[in-house]
């Protein structure tokens, strides 16, 4: 088992997977986007209290819940590269912070759009919305760090580091709004006991989030492969790549 | 219809956040679209520049 795990970090193979894979994440997040789009905005009950603005959550709770999940997948990737020195580890994480950046961009947007007609504000230094916001340099932080440092195994094995270290935000983001008593509001879906939100607005919810998540995979996955060809221009089976394609392959 | 675009007054609000949350997918799709053609023509121009060198090598 982990031998064949450890196979399919081969550059060629991860090539190879990792293209098949973006292809069907693509599809499968545009199908579940169109339909949770469709839910979000025409299927689905105004809020009781808020009216039409909580269409808003359809939009701000996938990207917030992405800016964590993408975090921690970096965390992880980050730990794989520095304990088994696997190279497309490293890269699946640097591919995945851009990403990560912009939804976090997004959560904290979309929040403001929500907090100004709901509490009156754009925006206060609550806990949940200063832990968000700290996630969103951390993710500034990590791109920098790659992007400083002249030689790429030190920049990798730095900016992986500080993916560890900053992984202690992520409890703080997501207790936070148990911790401090504050104005956002707190979770409603990931409750161990029944979520206490009505089915008409979980499901565009859910559609949402998952097609953001399987977004994400594709996006990561063609970055870190394009990635890959750049640094591997000079073996074998990138040669063959090249020479296949250019023998009237595909596209 | 406009009782749909108007979403009982926050219509800004809703929108804008759609509009942003459209406009991060886009530069999303945009990224990897342009760093794949950008790496595809480096790797081509190389190669052909590499087959140039071995027959003028050979000529």
């Amino acid at each position: 088992m982990w031998a064949w795990l450890h196979r399919q970090g081969s550059p060629k193979r991860f090539y190879n997977w990792s293209g098949t894979l973006a292809r069907w994440a693509g599809w499968g997040s545009l199908l579940l986007g169109v339909a949770g789009l469709y839910y979000a905005l025409f299927a689905s009950p105004p809020d009781y209290q808020q009216g039409e603005s909580v269409r808003i959550m359809y939009v701000h709770v996938p990207a917030a819940w992405l800016s964590m999940f993408i975090y921690m997948n970096i965390a992880a990737a980050s730990l794989v590269s520095l304990v088994w020195r696997i190279k497309v580890a490293d890269m699946f994480a640097a591919a995945s912070a851009p990403i990560g950046a912009w939804f976090t961009f997004l959560a904290l947007a979309t929040g403001s759009l929500w907090g100004k007609p709901m509490w009156g504000t754009w925006w206060i230094w609550d806990a949940r919305l200063t832990s968000e916001l700290i996630l969103l340099f951390l993710y500034l932080g990590y791109i920098g760090l790659l992007a400083a440092i002249e030689e790429r195994e030190t920049a990798a094995r730095a900016a992986a580091v500080l993916a560890l270290v900053g992984v202690v935000n992520i409890p703080i983001i997501h207790y936070s709004v148990e911790w401090w008593s504050t104005l956002h509001q707190g979770a409603t879906v990931t409750k161990f006991d029944k979520p206490s939100i009505d089915w008409t607005m979980l499901r565009p919810l859910l559609l949402m989030a998952f097609s953001a998540t399987l977004f994400y995979v594709a996006v990561a996955l063609r970055l870190a492969r394009t990635e890959l060809l750049r640094r591997e221009r000079e073996s074998q089976w990138v040669r063959e790549l090249i020479d296949g394609r250019q023998g009237g392959g595909r596209r | 219809m406009s009782d749909f675009l108007h979403m009982g007054g926050y219509a800004i609000y809703v929108w804008a956040s759609y509009l942003l949350g459209l406009l991060v997918v886009a530069v999303n799709l945009w990224q990897p679209w342009r760093a794949e053609r950008e790496v595809w023509r480096q790797l081509t121009r190389r190669r052909k520049h590499e087959e140039r060198m071995r027959e003028s090598e050979t000529s």
